[in-house]
């Protein structure tokens, strides 16, 4: 069983008269486990294509299949409930709420599906270690550098336990220690805990991680290869 | 948490909230203040007149208040009265005879009077009638005289001691005509009043006009002014034929009411300018606010927040910010209101000679009607619970997709 498949999917966004074929017939399926890369030019749909996978887009033609469930069916309130159960989001910034701590933020999501206030407080020191953030759970974003962000955004990703985590370029603000930082933490999720990543980026250094690259143009897999 | 989040969200901009904050408290301060002391006048203004003239509340013979004329008085049934004063609301009844007649004495001319029979000693309790003594002492069985006015007295060039010579018409054409001695003489201050009344005792105008038992009114005077609704209600169960009627000072001097309420009227208009003005700020608040967070919302609306619980958060912070306006401005009037509730700002030159010709006190006590607190404190709370309702269509309308994209 695939943790995500599409068939044929395509977004078509109206750009006054003319049709952009933003994501164009994509077949996709990702198996747990994987540690996979969305790479292509700025432009070519890396974006939408996951926008669609995490629920966050509509597709104009084909389906998304998250475990085997149909998740272009479902209703607005009920796909925002599907991604705070099933997906774990990483974005390229603005991540976290600026009001709440390291800490608060990660708890914030279990606090969403209504876990007890222990449950949620150990699991997000839990979460923060594993980041390497336990010197600095009690600070809020506006105080911690780009790289730390990104940590404290992969911890909330992991929080609810999704069957994967969304990530579009989540190094694209980070300095080349920063980047190696995080892709070290994200690889050796993926190895020990077997968390199922998938990312996209146009670096080259996120590219020489990754063991699996989908390659796209014009909102097309032009090439798709594990290493 | 969401309170957290909406507390920690009014100080992320603290100019920002601090300005719509202090506009809040400054609104609510000005509505309550004004108020205040139009409420705190309005009160002061009508007890004036009420305790001047009619007092709260009347039992009447059938049809008195339309034409009064003694042949409209009544004789008040001791049982039902017996009742009324029973009632819990009821403080007391005091019986009153009024009358015209001409009014003369050796030395001047005639002059028209009005002639109030009383219980002097209930009209001083209740009423105050002792403290407009100038001089003498008030009319009562034993000493069958009369009190004048001390304008009247001077028209007809009367002192204490003098004698004044009634002559008028008695109950169903009778004479009535009668020769006393004035004992006392009172400042009533309103100018009309103060030119004609002359004040007998109760039982002598009975026997002077004829009417004998009977009363033009008998005044309730009620344990609360506030539930005279109320009080008429119960006390027309007692009085259930229909040859006396009860009416209350609403009834008998709309006009005064009329009056009270087109200076109010223009008051509150200045308060609706003052409203909107405040609610345009706090719209352009909520305006940029709602535009900045954005990216914000659309990351919370992605990972799985609800747009309902998002919503909420919103509604709490610009409750919260309006909240702690309404708390400043309340507290701030409170102080300002309650000196000039108990040192009430006396009126000088003009105004003062004005007032105290209508027997009112020359003076602005405030209100502290925690009525006025609360109207307007609700008031400025839901004009921002409206306003932020921008934010919660928003949020409803939110995508995440174009809220993200930069
Ligand atoms: N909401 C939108 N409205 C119109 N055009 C869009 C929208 N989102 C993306 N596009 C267009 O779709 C194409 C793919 O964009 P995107 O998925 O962001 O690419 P990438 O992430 O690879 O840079 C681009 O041409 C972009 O301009
Ligand atoms: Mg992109």
């Amino acid at each position: 069983m695939s943790v995500i498949e599409t068939k044929k999917l395509s977004r078509i966004y109206q750009d006054g008269d003319s049709l952009i074929h933003a994501v164009n017939q994509v077949d996709l399926q990702v198996e747990a486990g994987e540690f996979t890369a969305i790479i292509g030019p700025s432009g070519s749909g890396k974006t939408t294509l996951l926008n669609l996978i995490g629920g966050l887009d509509t597709p104009s033609e084909g389906t998304v299949t998250i475990e085997n469930k149909p998740i272009h069916q479902l209703k607005d309130s009920e796909l925002i409930n599907f991604r705070l159960k099933h997906i774990g989001f990483v974005f390229q910034a603005y991540n976290l709420i600026p009001v709440l701590s390291a800490q608060e933020n990660v708890e914030f999501i279990m606090l969403l599906q209504d876990q007890s206030k222990s449950a949620r407080e150990s699991r997000a020191k839990e979460l923060l270690k594993a980041v390497g953030l336990e010197q600095q759970m009690h600070k809020r974003p506006s105080e911690l550098s780009g790289g730390q962000q990104q940590r404290v955004a992969v911890a909330r990703a992991l929080a609810s336990k999704p069957s994967f985590v969304l990530a579009d370029e989540p190094t694209a603000n980070l300095d080349s220690k920063s980047t190696e930082d995080l892709l070290d933490i994200m690889h050796r999720l993926n190895k020990e805990e077997g968390i199922t990543f998938l990312f996209s980026t146009h670096d080259q250094r996120v590219i020489d991680r990754a063991e699996r690259l989908i390659y796209v143009e014009d909102g097309q897999i032009k090439s798709d290869e594990k290493k | 948490m969401l309170l957290k989040i909406a507390w920690r969200n009014i100080w992320r901009n603290k100019r920002r909230s601090f300005i719509t904050l202090t506009s809040v408290a400054f609104a609510l301060f000005f509505a309550i203040i004004m108020r205040s002391m139009q409420t705190g006048t309005y009160d002061q203004a009508y007890s004036s007149v009420i305790n001047a003239t009619t007092g709260y509340m009347q039992w009447q013979g059938e049809g008195y208040w339309d034409k009064q004329s003694l042949d409209r008085s009544f004789h008040p049934d001791s049982h039902q009265r017996k009742q009324i004063l029973a009632h819990e609301g009821v403080l007391d009844l005091l019986p009153r005879l009024e009358s015209f007649a001409l009014l003369a004495s050796n030395n001047s001319d005639t002059k028209p009077g009005f002639l109030k029979g009383v219980d002097a000693e209930l009209e001083a309790k209740y009423f105050q009638l002792n403290e407009k003594l100038l001089a003498g002492e008030l009319p009562n069985s034993q000493n069958n005289g009369v009190l004048l006015a001390s304008g009247l007295a001077e028209n007809l060039s009367l002192g204490l001691g003098d004698t004044m010579v009634i002559i008028g018409q008695g109950y169903h054409g009778m004479s009535a005509n009668g020769k006393y001695p004035v004992i006392g003489i009172a400042d009533l201050k309103n100018p009309i009043a103060n030119k004609s009344t002359v004040y007998l005792d109760l039982k002598e105008l009975q026997f002077l006009t004829g009417a004998y038992g009977q009363v033009s009114a008998e005044v309730i005077i009620p344990k609360s002014k506030d539930q005279l609704i109320e009080l008429k209600q119960d006390l027309a169960l007692i009085i259930d034929d229909e040859s006396s009627d009860l009416l209350t000072w609403q009834e008998m001097m709309p006009e005064l009411i009329e009056a009270m309420e087109a200076d109010s009227a223009g008051g509150l208009a200045i308060l609706f300018i003052l409203y909107l003005v405040i609610g345009f700020g706090i719209f352009g608040t909520i305006l940029m606010l709602t535009a900045e967070r954005k990216p914000e919302y659309g990351i919370l609306l992605s990972i799985g927040m609800s747009r309902g619980r998002m919503a909420l958060t919103s509604f709490m912070e610009t409750g919260l910010l309006s909240l702690l306006g309404i708390l400043g401005g309340s507290f701030l009037a409170w102080p300002l209101a309650a000196y000039y509730h108990y040192n009430p700002i006396e009126l000088g030159g003009d105004m003062d000679a004005m007032m105290e010709e209508y027997g009112m006190e020359p003076l602005l006590p405030f209100s502290l009607d925690g009525d006025i607190w609360l109207t307007h404190g609700s008031i400025m709370l839901i004009i921002s619970l409206l306003l932020s309702f921008y934010a919660v269509v928003t949020i409803y309308r939110l995508n995440p997709v174009n809220a993200m994209r930069r």
